[in-house]
């Protein structure tokens, strides 16, 4: 039922952001765990997200707005728990997920999990006592490491920016089924149909706007394995990933509809307080 | 503020202040003692929810404000900052962008009710001219915030708007460099922008005080737009009106919270999470929903009359579409206030309303895009075969791409055929566009302020309006279809 009111309302946004999207492929409505009211993101499919990004996007897109110690904070993909032991001032019974009886979110500069990914990152930086330019291994602190040096350089490589991932699902229609169909919908052109100015390094994808994207097919099957044994199709890696875009682009989603639905609740009931009220004020007066 | 003060000063305290700031009487008048009309509907209610929209935008802002960096470099990575670090900075910024969208939202109920109830005749004319003033800062104010998160419709949302004024003549490109700080949209535009979008909130603050001063001087208008005759006709604003405004702006308040909780994004661009680049023009540029109306007037226009181009015309249409609201007291020239009572003129009130629905969602759509089509398009060609007969040849498409695909592939089998074309024409059928539709709407729209309003109240003939608010009962209220219960 709320699903449907929620769809009507935004309906009432329909002529804002539905585009006749002329010649564009639309792409196809996927289910998703985060999806609904009550949608919560699906964890497993979170970390092996992260892994694609890690190993197939990472190196042409950027993720700028997040840090290492996003990964680690509550909601996140590699949000642990565990004990800590006071008498020798660490974590103890470190697992993965929300706290399970007795056990703490371990904050996200301690999570194991989050310092062994950063930690793989490398930090180029100037040192403020020498001047000189330094390394080091990346810290849960630190931003995501770009793979450019500048931002020039990244449209010099490939002819085009690519996107940076911080919020593409936000920034796009139909986000999460937008970018799955993008990632899965690499085919042949049809008869006739040329890229622009005979380009050679494009790639004919119906669901890209113009029909010609710059991005070669970014996955195929088995391109990426999972350490859970996971499925390893195009259509599951995208899924995976996907489901990591989308978190990453709104961390926070999950912490809103649940405080959501607890402030729906208070102002139901506080409306139907002053609807009583309102009532009883205006009993004897005709009106 | 209207009829004798009934405030008396009970505590030595009060009689001291009262002698030397009447404050708490100002107040008592106002907002305790004051006479409302028994038979205001919930239509009225949307005073109360507009001074919760603004109080909460101002609130809301000013602790944005501290987060937020109004520079090129700066300004898209620290709303992502709020958004993801700053703690609660989600909610804050959630509330603040669905907020501007429920302002606007409320702000057009009270004014279709202003509009429906005859809110601005004689004695409320300045009452109304203020409305228009605070809705004019208001669109402003908007606009300038829209430019703050510096994504894609933020930058070239302001590159167009800021064009409008390049249309005046003369003065227009001065005044665009002095409002943009430069040559282009630039760090010097956003931090102007910044300054002016924390400003107008004040002064939209002022004018709703010279708003509700007025209100309280002329008195509340009510549904059936007759005068308040004696103390039978009204009951004290509190309780009974602060209850009922109480109630009206919790059940607001939880539209409001579905959109900030569950669909934060909705009423927004997703372009404007694209970082501004000047470089990049977005293939379709369009305002935030409620400036729609007024984009669709701008460019319906797309004729030059004389030697006034398109692009002045547009910018004179979309100005007239908000300054016709200024003389709008003058314009009805109906005696009956409240169009409970004029059946004519409530038709056409209808059809108002749906027609700034409709030039909404035209701002939104391309204006070409093809609403009717009457048929299609048609390319007859001539060619002559090897042998020197000719041949005629007619292919058809919905669009001119298709038909002149089908065209070419023809053409191409015939002269692998050993024809030679010779000539082709094209007919093309009747379209009915998005700027027409516009064009037709636009058109009413300012019918129904310059002909319709002023004609309609010579030549109607209204319904019996009660003599009295307390005792309505008649046959011109049982005529009346939307008295509440």
């Amino acid at each position: 039922m709320l699903r449907h009111l929620l769809f009507a309302l935004a309906l009432l946004a329909a002529p804002v952001t539905a585009f006749a999207a002329e010649d564009v492929a639309h792409p196809k409505d996927e289910r998703w765990s985060f999806e609904g009211p009550f949608g919560q993101f699906d964890r497993a499919a979170l970390q092996r997200g992260f892994m694609v990004y890690k190993q197939v996007c990472a190196s042409c897109h950027t993720l700028q707005h997040l840090s290492y110690r996003n990964l680690g904070e509550p909601g996140g993909p590699f949000m642990a728990h565990g004990k800590w032991n006071k008498a020798e001032a660490k974590w103890e019974d470190i697992a993965l997920g929300p706290p399970s009886h007795g056990g703490r979110v371990i904050p996200a500069n301690d999570n194991p999990y989050v310092r062994a990914i950063a930690a793989e990152a490398t930090i180029t930086e100037i040192n403020q006592t020498t001047g000189q330019e330094i390394t080091r291994p990346g810290q849960p602190r630190d931003k995501f490491v770009s793979p450019y040096t500048n931002p020039y350089q990244a449209a010099a490589t490939h002819g085009v920016e690519p996107p940076d991932f911080s919020v593409i699902v936000k920034a796009r229609h139909n986000g999460a089924d937008y970018i799955t169909a993008l990632l899965t919908g690499y085919q042949d052109p049809p008869e006739g149909v040329k890229p622009p100015g005979g380009a050679q390094n494009l790639h004919y994808n119906p669901y890209f706007a113009g029909g010609w994207i710059s991005m070669a097919p970014p996955i195929s099957n088995g391109s990426v394995t999972f350490d859970d044994g996971s499925p390893n199709t195009p259509e599951a890696i995208a899924q995976d990933v996907v489901t990591f875009l989308t978190w990453a682009s709104d961390p926070k989603a999950e912490q809103r509809q649940s405080m959501g639905l607890q402030v729906l609740i208070y102002l139901l009931v506080l409306a139907g307080l002053l609807y009583a009220a309102y009532k009883q004020v205006w009993r004897n007066e005709s009106h | 503020m209207s009829g004798p003060s009934t405030y008396e000063p009970k505590t030595g305290f009060e009689k001291w202040l009262d002698a030397r700031l009447p404050l708490p009487r100002m107040i008592h008048d106002s907002f305790i003692d004051y006479p409302t009309p028994r038979n205001l509907n919930y239509f009225w209610t949307f005073g109360a929810i507009l001074t919760f929209c603004l109080i909460t935008q101002i609130v809301t802002g000013i602790v944005l404000a501290m987060h937020y960096n109004p520079s090129i470099e700066g300004a898209f990575a620290s709303v992502q900052r709020i958004d993801r670090d700053v703690p609660f900075g989600w909610l804050l910024q959630n509330i603040h962008s669905v907020g501007a969208s429920m302002f606007f939202l409320a702000v057009y109920i009270h004014m279709f009710r202003g509009l429906y109830y005859g809110s601005y005749k004689d004695p409320r004319e300045v009452l109304w001219i203020l409305g228009v003033v605070i809705y004019l800062l208001m669109m402003a104010t908007a606009f300038l915030g829209y430019v703050l998160p510096w994504g894609q419709m933020s930058f070239w949302g302001a590159t167009v708007i800021t064009n409008f004024f390049s249309a005046i003549p003369v003065v227009g490109l001065p005044i665009k460099e002095w409002l943009m700080g430069g040559f282009a949209i630039d760090n010097s535009t956003l931090n102007r922008f910044f300054s002016l979008h924390y400003l107008l909130p004040f002064v939209i603050f002022g004018v709703v005080i010279l708003h509700v001063w007025a209100l309280h001087v002329a008195g509340q208008n009510n549904p059936d737009g007759i005068e308040v005759k004696s103390k039978a006709d009204t009951v004290p604003f509190t309780p009974f009106a602060t209850v009922k405004d109480m109630f009206a702006v919790a059940v607001f308040v939880i539209m409001f919270a579905v959109f900030v909780f569950y669909l934060p994004d909705a009423l927004g661009h997703p372009d404007n999470y694209i970082p501004a680049n000047p470089l990049k023009t977005p293939p379709h540029i369009v305002p935030e929903w409620y400036l729609l109306p007024f984009y669709a007037i701008l460019r319906a226009i797309d004729f030059n009359v004389g030697p006034f181009d398109s692009k002045l015309l547009g910018l004179i249409a979309m100005v007239g579409a908000i300054a016709v609201l200024f003389v709008l007291p003058w314009l009805d020239t109906s005696k009956v206030r409240s169009m409970r009572y004029r059946p004519v003129a409530r038709l056409f009130f209808f059809v108002f309303v749906a027609v700034c629905f409709v030039l909404g969602w035209c701002g939104a759509q391309s204006p070409d895009r093809v609403i009717y089509q009457a048929g299609v398009f048609k390319i007859d060609g001539e060619a002559l075969a090897a042998t020197g007969q000719p041949i005629r040849f007619e292919v058809e498409g919905h669009t001119l791409a298709e038909a002149e695909k089908a065209y070419g592939k023809q053409r191409g089998e015939l002269v692998a055929g050993g024809a030679t074309p010779k000539k082709y024409t094209i007919t093309a059928p009747f379209q009915f566009m998005v700027t027409q539709l516009s064009q037709l709407l636009t058109a009413y729209y300012f019918a129904f302020f310059l002909l319709i309003l002023p004609l309609l109240g010579l030549r109607e003939t209204p319904n019996r309006v009660p003599e009295t608010i307390a005792k309505p009962i008649g046959a011109a209220a049982a005529a009346a279809p939307d008295r509440e219960a």
